[in-house]
């Protein structure tokens, strides 16, 4: 049999970063990112192995899987922090962590009433307001991680903290966009 | 009956020999097969000329089956043993059959099993009824191309709803299998028609593939670059189309004349008559240029009552206007979803019959701020879009007019968890192939089994999602409640089809995972239905056999050979002449008649090689980065 690797690195011993040939770094170009995403997977896609045997098409939806686990990682920002930090040894696990600075918790209080009493009133544009609060805060969060992460020494202890609460407010994010729908359709929100 | 012959490796074949491969929409009112003959895509018609097959299936006490025209022609008279609109039913239970409405008898095995419908011909299910659709386009194609059982056709590509969600796509494919179709690819309806216009138009950017066909609505968003097709987000409803137009017309019309606005209290062939009646109306409608105009017809019951169906453009439009918000409801949630807006869209394509609807249009415009493209055929361009990926997929277009294919998975993937609550494990919109691993642990010491209950949707709760699957991871070792560590991982393939593998971490024993497939036919039931279904003879079935293997072995070692060509160098010189010699044995087995020998020194040759693909698929990564893809314009 011959075996999978001859030399170069091989494909799955590969950085997330280094498939698509970027360096490893938070600040990203989600242009070259895409475009680099494109032509990988224009490489590895099973279509192109279509008339090709069995376990020839099975590697190729191996690879292609894999590039699109890379992609969708990279391409959040949340979820490429936490990969830069567990290049760097960290894992965040975030459900064993749960610890949150008082300050960041009573910010979620203060957010989490506007938001009862937006949709108590229904009211659209207190919820459109809320929501480009936080997303205010999560550019800030960015910023702050970039500056984490891509100095010549990435501190990933504080990155880590800063991750823990930035997907609370990625989600409490998408929360509001689910509420301003229901809101804009007139229903409220059953629960 | 002679073999043909099969060329050496790279010694040219005759003038190349070109793999035929179809086509295929398989609509709710109407199905198509296309196929590309000297450089473009085309619609295949039937002897009689005409390209839309009515995917009506009617079934004879005597076991007859007819299929198309004629089979809609009795749908009046016979409705309880003529099929209709049966895509409605792929990978459906009972109860959701059974809201349909139709005219026939339903049952299903169990609670957790695809509905059946009673003929005359006996019980037979949807995968059956589409089996039948299939194999009389199969047919179509292997008679307009004079194709005969040992040239057979290469594959083909088969549309679906982007919307439809696993059950529905296994029970596509199995049809397919039934109608002795090789699938090459599921492709999405929407995806399909982007791929025929984008290639027609030259177009690039941002656009909306709105379809609306007779049974099911598609909205699809893409980004059209440089030959990539790459769907951002897609959603619809698999049980909205124009049937449902029609439907709210003849509850108008039930309402008017006295009765309960609920087709439940007619006779089948009352029900049946005033669908052709509405949806005739509704066509009649649709092509008149008179926006005043009110066509009228008399609709005569079983006890010879007479009534006045009546329709006009202004009342067609207020009882219908509910389904285009539908539509619009849903495009709005895809806008959103691709985090887009109307105004980043270059255009927006109409695709299905039920885009003919002026109402429709009209709404659409007003949406996306924005006149619809209606410039290509919409019946067609999905049969099209599948013609030239078949194409493509069989391997007869050159590099230079290479495209990709991106889609996503349409709905979010779950799991059931405590309190029939569901936790997601894929999202919706996720690009595929896509896997995600999950771990499970048991809850009880000495736990050897546990159940996984797999569910595709977006609600919170297990019973507003679709069951796809139920799982039973068996084997597992003993140990103490907690301990056990069982990673399940989810596949979803480029068909948007989910498989599941499972293994114990902790010690390292690979659980065995039974799947019972919910909605759906077991790989049992599908044997037993391929062997019923082929009356092939048995000679024909050898020659069948052997005539596949040979297929299998050339391509092989077509594909072996221009892959040494391009990368031989990443073999050694010992590993060159292991493969070599494999390659010669399995040469000289092409041209006999042992089956059996031939299927083993294929296999062996395919094990033999699969670190060499490893190696070919790195390069390929590489190169692809550096600018120099081996596949061109990418």
């Amino acid at each position: 049999m011959i075996s999978p690797s001859c030399g170069m690195a091989s494909f799955a011993a590969r950085d997330y970063f280094s498939l698509f040939g970027l360096p490893v770094r938070f600040a990203i170009d989600p242009a070259a990112l895409d475009s680099a995403w494109r032509s990988v997977q224009g490489a590895v896609h099973p279509d192109r192995f279509a008339g090709q045997g069995d376990s020839q098409r099975l590697l190729a939806l191996q690879y292609s899987t894999q590039i699109n686990e890379a992609y969708q990682t990279l391409k959040e920002p949340l979820r490429r922090a936490s990969y830069i930090c567990k290049l760097n040894g960290l894992e965040i696990e975030p459900e064993r962590n749960t610890a949150m600075p008082p300050e960041f918790l009573a910010q979620q209080m203060e957010w989490r009433e506007s938001l009862e009493d937006a949709l108590a009133a229904q009211d659209f544009r207190a919820i459109e307001q809320l929501e480009m609060e936080v997303c205010a805060a999560i550019t800030e969060g960015e910023i702050l991680m970039e500056h984490l992460l891509d100095q010549s020494v990435p501190d990933t202890r504080r990155a880590a903290e800063e991750i823990r609460c930035m997907m609370f407010l990625v989600k409490f994010s998408a929360q509001l966009r689910e509420e301003k729908r229901r809101v804009r359709h007139g229903t409220a929100a059953n629960r | 009956m002679a073999l043909l012959q099969i060329a050496e490796p790279g010694e040219s074949t005759e003038p190349h020999q070109r793999r035929i491969a179809v086509g295929i929409d398989l609509g709710t009112t109407h199905s198509l097969v296309a196929a590309v003959r000297s450089g473009s895509a085309q619609v295949i018609p039937d002897a009689q000329g005409s390209c839309l097959l009515p995917s009506v299936v009617r079934y004879g006490e005597s076991g007859v089956v007819a299929v198309g025209q004629t089979a809609a022609d009795a749908a009046e008279f016979d409705s309880a043993n003529t099929v209709i609109s049966v895509k409605r039913l792929m990978g459906r239970g009972l109860q959701d059959a059974t809201l349909q409405k139709p005219p026939y008898q339903l049952s299903q095995d169990s609670d957790q099993s695809m509905v059946r419908l009673q003929t005359a011909a006996g019980w037979v299910s949807p995968v059956e009824v589409s089996a039948e659709i299939l194999k009389s386009l199969r047919l179509r194609a292997e008679q307009f191309f004079g194709l005969g059982v040992s040239d057979q056709l290469a594959g083909a590509v088969i549309t679906v709803p982007a919307y439809f969600d696993d059950a529905q796509r296994q029970a596509t494919k199995d049809a397919a299998r039934l109608a002795g179709l090789e699938v090459l690819r599921l492709i999405n309806e929407p995806t399909a028609a982007a791929l025929a216009y984008g290639l027609d138009s030259g177009a690039e950017g941002l656009y909306a593939i709105f379809d609306l066909g007779g049974g099911t609505f598609d909205i699809s968003i893409l980004r059209l670059t440089k030959g990539v097709f790459e769907v951002i987000a897609t959603g619809g409803d698999t049980a909205l189309g124009g049937d449902d137009f029609d439907r709210a017309v003849i509850e108008d019309w039930l309402a008017s004349w006295g009765f309960a606005p609920d087709v439940g209290g007619l006779s089948g062939a009352e029900r049946r008559r005033l669908a052709q009646l509405a949806r005739r109306l509704k066509e009649q409608l649709t092509a008149s240029a008179d926006p005043d105009a009110c066509l009228r017809q008399d609709w005569v019951n079983d006890a010879g009552q007479v009534y006045c169906a009546e329709i006009n453009r202004s009342r067609f439009d207020s009882v219908t206007r509910h389904l285009i918000e539908r539509t619009l409801g849903v495009a709005q949630q895809v806008i959103d979803d691709a985090q887009v807006t109307c105004e980043d869209l270059k255009g927006v394509v109409l695709v299905g019959g039920s885009t003919r609807l002026q109402g429709l249009r009209l709404a659409v415009e007003k949406f996306f701020g924005q006149a619809p493209r209606v410039d290509i055929d919409p019946d067609r361009v999905v049969a099209i879009g599948a013609a030239l990926q078949a194409n493509l997929l069989a391997g007869n277009k050159s590099s230079s007019e290479d495209w990709l294919l991106l889609d996503v998975l349409p709905l979010s993937l779950g799991l059931e968890t405590m309190g029939e609550l569901v936790e997601k494990i894929i999202a919706r919109n996720t690009p595929i192939p896509v896997s995600q691993a999950q771990e499970f642990t048991t809850f009880k010491d000495g736990q050897t089994a546990m159940m996984v209950h797999v569910v595709q949707g977006e609600r919170e709760l297990v019973s507003q999602c679709r069951s796809l699957a139920r799982f039973e991871l068996r084997g597992i070792p003993p140990m103490v409640a907690g301990a056990a560590r069982i990673r399940v991982t989810f596949q979803v393939d480029a068909d948007g089809l989910l498989s599941v593998t499972a293994s114990e971490q902790s010690t390292g024993v690979n659980a065995s995972v039974v799947v019972k497939p919910s909605y759906g036919l077991s790989d049992g039931e599908i044997a037993s239905m391929l062997s019923e279904g082929f009356s092939l003879a048995n000679e024909d079935m050898k020659i069948r056999a052997l005539r596949e293997a040979q297929v299998d072995a050339q391509r092989l070692l077509e594909s072996l050979h221009s892959a040494l060509t391009q990368d031989g160098d990443l073999l050694t010189s010992v590993e060159r002449a292991e493969v070599d010699s494999a390659i010669d044995s399995l040469r000289r087995s092409c041209g006999g008649s042992d089956l059996d020998l031939l299927r083993d020194r294929t296999k062996h040759l395919g094990l033999l090689t699969d670190g060499f693909a490893a190696r070919r698929m790195d390069r390929a990564v590489q190169q692809a980065l550096s600018g120099r893809s081996i596949h061109g314009v990418l």
